[in-house]
């Protein structure tokens, strides 16, 4: 009981502090702008070409912008002590894991959902009707960049070169994710047979369970000194 | 070891620490530390920045592994019964440990959600009103001055009821409202029951709250006395023998 | 057998088998059939790749073995695997593309078993630089124990990830990397060299091993004289 009591605690503070300044989504959010904004300019006019990039350009977003929130994450953190002051309540270490998950995870998703309607209309597609299907294929994805990226930003949240070693890591771990969630979004947004994203999401969950379970398993020796 | 206790019983330390030893890559931080501090004691510990005071402050709170040695907590072995420990601790470090963006109030909340603590409402406006903090609870942390902050940070100890009390630099940025706070804190812990472990430069206030001095150098303890044996003066002379510049008045 | 022996044995072994396989592989084993003699790289190309597989295994297992039970030697034989793996993964790497160049025509492409290989290349290097960024050494060994764990359990996802999508997107390579016929001769070449290489990396691994345990001995006086 009280180990979901602490996990919805550290949840609903990491969101509740966000809320406040709105300084993180809104960062997340205009460079997953950005980067959908720049990649449509640059591809021209060729329509053709971008409706054949787009869900993999959708996903290139959300992953940058992952990261971000990722590294804002532990940042805040990090200030005036407060992981240490977090890690010395007498709470399971991972509970403490779990809660910044739905926390990371929760953002990504928020900011997700807020950059879908912008996507539709610089790129020109109808999401509305495919919405339940694009987030059965985003859920899981999403899952997936917080569940790895919570463990990695974990590692390297005090290091000198920080900014770069977390995509450094994250990436290419979670390289079968991002394959996976392009072309189950790719199916959803060519109108193709839905069973054609079925294996792509078992890989997902494949990918998403091992890594819950190995974060678990061993977040208690990330965080002890 | 063992001290008496107010019957006369001997009375089981509540930090225990026998040869502690940590070293950084290279560097000695502790060079074998042996240390027993009793329930009701407060300890005051000296020394400069490098002594090894934090290092020390940081193994009992379970935040550094030692290199060698044993630390026994509350009657726990820190590195069997980590929670145990923590359960009985309650620490006061450097950085104040708030989200700034979060309110007052909100910071004891969580604090209180996170310790598990039965009626967090009402434990939370009782720490608030301890500490003088009642009028400001639904304001923003980012909008304290440090003192407010320290008040703050003292006031999510008190939601403890720590039984082992570990204090870094206690008296920096402290308000004079912030300092009777904590005299008084210090003081009604060690009525209940608590045994405390203030790392401080400032000698005569780390003396006038203290039960027992003790003066770290380079790793090692070199002096290790009771208060009432040492006069204010003589431990002065005893400091900076050892090198040490105090600081504060 | 003292560590200085074993390590000097595997050292003559490896030179031995080296020297054997360079034979074996340039003059012993007729060029092939369809490639021609541009084919012989493959006695160093799959040696160095069948090699770093297992030495990607072993940074496993010992990562497993140290998080658990805390040893350091099984975190050093971790640290010595992962470095060993990543020279010769990018060795491999670096052969297989000079092998490409006349046969596909190409330096690179995206086949489904190169990309995957570039990607444990990418993890494991991330490895290395995770060790050498973290200033306390037994929390570097600890992150990339946990890093090299979820490393190595994630390489048949993306292997699966990789071919699923490169069968959807372009048609299987022909041509793949690997003897195109098993004539004994070859068979014989392959082996050798691949049982060179073996001896080689276990060279690496004890003579890095040592390394370590100087640098244990020399901590441990340093603690005796001025603890």
């Amino acid at each position: 009981m009280s180990f979901s009591r602490r996990v919805w605690a550290i949840a609903r503070k990491d969101l509740l502090a966000e809320w406040r300044d709105r300084e993180s989504v809104t960062a997340m959010f205009y460079f997953a702008f950005l980067v959908l904004f720049l990649f449509s300019f640059a591809l021209g006019a060729d329509q053709a070409l971008i409706r054949g990039a787009s869900s993999g350009l959708l996903w290139l977003a959300f992953t940058f912008t992952s990261v971000l929130g990722l590294s804002r994450s532990v940042q805040g953190e990090l200030e005036n002590d407060c992981l240490d002051g977090l890690l010395l309540y007498p709470a399971q270490r991972e509970a403490i894991y779990l809660g910044k998950l739905v926390g990371n995870f929760s953002s990504i998703l928020v900011v997700e959902l807020v950059i879908l309607p912008i996507f539709a209309v610089l790129y020109n597609m109808d999401l509305w009707a495919q919405l339940p299907k694009l987030m059965v294929i985003a859920v899981p994805g999403t899952l997936g960049l917080a569940a790895a990226g919570t463990l990695l930003s974990t590692m390297t949240a005090g290091l000198r070169a920080r900014e770069a070693m977390l995509p450094f890591l994250l990436f290419p771990v979670t390289i079968p994710l991002l394959l996976a969630a392009v072309r189950g979004t790719e199916v959803v947004l060519h109108g193709e047979p839905f069973e054609l994203a079925v294996p792509w999401l078992k890989l997902m969950a494949a990918f998403d369970i091992v890594v819950l379970v190995v974060s678990l398993m061993t977040f208690e020796y990330l965080v002890e000194e | 070891m063992v001290s008496a206790g107010r019957g006369g019983a001997p009375v089981l330390p509540a930090i225990e620490v026998r040869r502690l030893v940590k070293w950084y890559g290279g560097q000695p931080a502790l060079r074998g530390i042996d240390l027993a501090v009793a329930p009701e004691e407060i300890l005051a510990l000296f020394g400069s920045n490098g002594a090894g005071k934090t290092t020390l402050l940081r193994i009992l709170a379970g935040r550094v592994r030692p290199t060698g040695g044993t630390v026994q907590v509350a009657g726990h072995m820190l590195d069997r019964d980590g929670n145990e420990v923590r359960r009985a601790l309650g620490v006061l470090a450097h950085g104040h440990q708030l989200y700034e963006a979060l309110t007052a109030r909100e910071n004891l909340a969580y604090a209180a959600a996170m310790l598990g603590l039965d009626r967090p409402s009402e434990r939370v406006a009782q720490a608030l009103s301890r500490v003088g903090l009642e009028s400001a609870a639904d304001s923003g942390v980012r909008t304290f001055s440090s003192g407010m902050k320290r008040r703050l940070a003292l006031a999510k100890l008190m939601l403890r009821e720590p039984k082992v009390i570990l204090l870094d630099e206690p008296f920096a940025s402290l308000d004079l409202q912030a300092t009777k706070v904590l005299e008084e804190f210090l003081m009604a812990s060690k009525a209940a029951g608590a045994c405390t472990i203030l790392a401080t430069h400032n000698l005569t206030m780390g003396y006038g709250v203290a039960d027992r001095v003790a003066i770290l150098r380079q790793g090692r303890l070199v002096f290790d006395g009771r208060r009432e044996e040492t006069s204010l003066d003589a431990f002065r002379a005893l400091f900076a023998l050892h090198g040490e510049r105090e600081e504060g008045g | 057998m003292t560590g200085r022996g074993v390590e000097r044995a595997l050292g003559l072994l490896a030179a031995l088998g080296l020297l054997i396989g360079l034979y074996a592989g340039f003059l012993y084993a007729p060029p092939d059939g369809v490639q021609g003699e541009v084919q012989r790289i493959m006695y160093l190309h799959v040696p160095l790749i069948l090699v770093s597989y297992l030495a990607f295994f072993i940074v496993f297992v010992a990562s497993i073995l140290y998080l658990w039970r805390r040893r350091d030697r099984a975190d050093a034989i971790a640290h010595s695997s992962a470095e060993i793996g990543v020279l010769f993964t990018a060795l491999a790497i670096a052969a297989g593309s000079i092998w490409g160049r006349p046969t596909w025509g190409t330096w690179w492409t995206w086949d489904a078993r190169l990309t995957t290989t570039t990607i444990l290349l990418l993890i494991f290097i991330g490895y290395l630089m995770l060790r050498a960024l973290v200033d306390d050494h037994s929390r570097g060994a600890v992150f990339s124990a946990v890093l090299a764990i979820i490393g190595f359990l994630d390489i048949p996802i993306i292997h699966m990830s990789v071919v699923w999508w490169r069968t959807l997107h372009q048609p299987p390579s022909i041509l793949r990397p690997g003897p195109s016929t098993v004539a004994p001769e070859m068979q014989v070449a392959l082996y050798t060299n691949l049982a060179a290489w073996l001896f080689l990396y276990g060279y690496f691994l004890a003579k890095r091993l040592r390394l370590e345990e100087a640098r244990w001995e020399l901590n441990r006086l340093r603690m005796e004289n001025l603890g």
